[in-house]
């Protein structure tokens, strides 16, 4: 048998193979284009801006000798003063402004109008001039803001993105109580997510179940019942659920109609953290039932009938039979709900109102409203991290290679 | 309850159907006696496994009545009945080991783990598979993975166990060794098999009795012995072993003697069928016991064949020959002198006793020539 001639084991000579390879190359270079190198550009954003200590050089290369205590001397003013006014001919100003801004609130709108006056400013020390112009210029945690904002390379976003403070004097400290914003945000989100996967795989489940224990063809049907709502654009299915859910929606309209509700006890369904809930849960439905299905259809049915006969009860068959079987499709369908939940943008941001927004609509929020995008890129990290030590846990605990997604 | 001390399993007027229009199993009485192992042999389709699954509690029967030891079980789900069961394609655990596998059902039944221990050991000295506790199937040969299902189905020691098709699986090699382990285990523990095959050397290797099962009924119950050397049915003179079947018409009928025509001849045979003159009637004569060149008058049946063909199988020859209008009459002769009393094309007498030709039922399936 062993001298059985194996043509198709035969190898390729090398340029053939080089050949074949090329075959993938267009896939290769689009994942670097559109996935690596962004991702790479984002992690590189969140710790690195070069803006501020591009636009002032020389006033930061002074500051770096100032003390810390009391106020810089009349040459860091001197310096700050020609590098604004450059600044604000070379139109970098308002960013400038804007990195100062986000470090000690206030400060936008002493540069940019300092900027203005400087023009045409009389000759002499600058330092008395500027504080004639704002106050502000006469306090030492201005040029604090300006001396951090300067850092080429800083964790400021990562502290920022994690509710964390860095002292003047260089500790590191946890924002007051009612300025954490984020780290309770990612909890939230954390904790959403997981109750999205939780809902998904109990309602999963047993249509899994269903699918993989019917006739064909009512296999099929239930499949596309599963799949209909896949392939129908997020949007539709979003307002849908607006539809439906709004206080003076089907669900509201029919539990009044019915006696169930009071008109003035209708039910705030939507636009809170309820909608982003139930349409979330609805949206990743399909990526837990697959990988269940896939894994459920390979298990032979008489495996339960094996375990009646042996004398199990349908609980501990199920329990001690099936369950262990199927537990690589549990690993794979939560694992992707929950990735995907967890980066959730559109479903929060178009039913979540106020109180149902995840840690992506803050993201988004930085991203485009705020354009903060040091802090958009940092939180954008810390939730990578958080993606890949689930990943990392999960392949500890059940073995990556064990997951089957369909 | 009209059953005796010793019959274990009954089957009385069984009927199942799956669709409401055809039967499955079709008006079934049968009894298995304690220890027996009892073989429902058939072509698939025959209703056989269905039976199988009944008795198990897998399927209810449409009608009739399923008593172990003289107790209905209609009312019992399959978990209580305490049957052991070996599937088709064994049914172990694939995430479990072989001890986990066989443990299960004792910790259903909630023995403690040296308990546990104990029997699990004991069923794996049973089937030869000790030190194997800690693999799991997936690293066992098919041989061996049939040995744990059997270990699993005896180790919380049932009285009655149900086998189906078990073997079916396994190369011929193994099959015929796992035969014999079957039939060892079966003997020391003098436990009741029901055994579902549609081989039927297996059914003969390991049977005390076979019930021959056709569209849903039983053609004839009996030892392997009895049903090779005396089939009742035409089917079953067909399904067991190898016939000469020859199609023809009854020409008259004296008590244990009857006269058919077919293909021009006239046969002298034994009625098993009802066999009035003028009916149809299917013949069947066992090759081996067909003699070349008989002593003149011997047998009661003598006639002139060509020998059309010759081919040489080490223990025996089997020839085919030209015969009672047929070509493809089948003659066994066994290599005891050697060979060369015939040849091709040779035409020579042939003889066999009126006792060794049974005129049964028409087979319907058979072709009329």
């Amino acid at each position: 048998m062993s001298q059985r001639l194996a043509p198709e084991s035969v190898p390729l000579p090398r340029t053939g193979r080089w050949r074949s390879a090329g075959l993938a190359l267009p896939l290769l270079l689009f994942i670097g284009a559109a996935f690596l190198a962004p991702l790479a550009s984002m992690l590189t954003r969140s710790v690195y801006d070069p803006r501020v200590a591009d636009a002032l050089p020389q006033t930061l290369e002074r500051l770096g000798e100032w003390d810390g205590s009391g106020l810089p001397g009349e040459a860091v003013y001197e310096a700050a003063a020609r590098e604004i006014l450059s600044a604000r001919g070379e139109r970098t100003l308002g960013q400038v402004a804007s990195s100062v801004n986000r470090i000690r609130s206030g400060l936008r709108s002493v540069l940019t109008r300092s900027g203005r006056k400087l023009r045409g400013a009389p000759d002499g020390p600058k330092r008395d001039f500027l504080i004639g112009l704002d106050p502000a210029w006469g306090e030492a945690e201005t040029w604090h803001a300006i001396r951090s904002a300067g850092e080429r390379v800083t964790f400021r976003h990562y502290l920022n993105a994690l509710d964390l403070d860095r002292r003047p004097g260089g500790q590191v400290v946890r924002q007051p109580e009612e300025r954490r914003i984020y780290l309770p945000l990612l909890w939230r989100t954390l904790v959403v997510s997981l109750g999205i996967t939780g809902l998904c795989l109990l309602l999963g489940y047993p249509i899994a179940y269903l699918m993989a224990n019917s006739p064909p063809r009512r296999a099929n049907w239930l499949l596309l019942l599963v799949l209909v709502p896949f392939w129908t654009s997020l949007l539709v299915r979003t307002t849908s659920w607006i539809v439906l859910l709004q206080t003076q929606g089907v669900v509201n309209d029919l539990g009044v109609a019915l006696g169930l509700l009071a008109e003035d006890g209708r039910i705030a369904m939507i636009y809170n953290m309820t909608g982003t809930f139930v349409a979330m849960t609805h949206v990743l439905l399909p990526f837990m039932v697959l990988p269940l299905y896939s894994v459920m259809r390979g298990i032979p049915p008489v495996h339960m009938s094996a375990a009646a006969s042996l004398g199990a009860s349908p609980l501990r068959a199920w329990r001690r039979v099936y369950w262990p079987q199927t537990l690589p499709g549990v690993g794979a369908g939560s694992l992707l709900v929950f990735i995907l939940a967890i980066g959730y943008y559109i479903t929060p941001a178009l039913v979540g109102g106020r109180t149902g927004q995840l840690i992506s609509n803050m993201i988004a929020y930085h991203m485009q409203t705020s354009l903060n995008w040091g802090l958009a890129a940092a939180l954008g990290g810390v939730l990578l991290v958080c993606v890949t030590a689930l990943y990392l846990l999960y392949d500890r605990l059940v073995g990556i290679e064990r997951m089957r997604l369909g | 309850m009209d059953s005796d001390a010793d019959t274990h399993v009954e089957f009385e007027r069984v009927h199942k159907s799956y669709d409401g229009r055809s039967w499955v199993v079709e008006n079934l009485d049968l009894s298995v006696r304690r220890g027996e192992f009892l073989t429902l042999l058939g072509p698939s389709g025959s209703g056989k496994t269905t039976c199988l699954m009944m008795l198990a509690g897998f399927e209810p029967p449409s009608s009739g009545s399923i008593r172990i030891d003289g107790r209905s079980v209609h009312t019992l789900p399959a978990r209580k009945r305490g049957i052991g069961m070996v599937f088709q394609n064994y049914a172990l655990f694939p995430h479990m080991t072989v001890g986990d596998n066989l443990a299960f059902p004792l910790e259903a039944r909630g023995l403690d783990r040296e308990q546990r221990r104990e029997r699990v050991e004991r069923a794996l000295r049973l089937v030869r598979l000790e030190g194997l506790a800690q693999r799991r199937p997936g690293q066992l040969s098919g041989g061996q993975q049939q040995r744990v299902a059997i270990a699993r189905a005896l180790v919380f020691e049932p009285e009655l166990v149900l086998m189906d098709e078990p073997l079916g699986a396994l190369d011929r090699r193994l099959r015929e060794e796992m035969q014999f382990e079957i039939r060892r285990i079966q003997r020391s523990l003098g436990v009741t098999v029901l055994y579902v095959t549609h081989d039927q050397q297996e059914a003969m290797a390991m049977s005390d009795r076979i019930a021959v099962f056709r569209g849903g009924r039983i053609e004839q119950i009996a030892e392997p012995e009895v049903l090779y050397e005396e089939p009742k049915r035409a089917f079953v003179a067909r399904f067991i072993g190898e016939n000469n079947r020859l199609r023809g018409r009854v020409r008259s009928r004296e008590g244990d003697l009857c006269e058919v025509e077919t293909g021009g001849e006239i046969v002298k045979a034994l009625p098993v069928a009802e066999c009035r003159p003028g009916s149809e009637t299917t013949l069947v004569i066992r090759p081996e016991r067909v003699n070349l060149a008989p002593r003149p008058g011997l047998f009661a049946n003598e006639y002139e064949a060509q020998i059309e063909d010759i081919a040489f199988l080490g223990d025996h020859l089997r020839i085919r020959a030209r015969l009672c209008g047929r070509s493809d009459f089948i003659i066994k002769i066994p290599n005891i002198v050697g060979h060369g009393a015939v040849l091709e094309g040779d035409r020579v007498r042939v003889g066999w006793p009126m006792t060794d030709c049974r005129a049964l039922d028409p087979d319907p399936e058979e072709d009329a020539t």
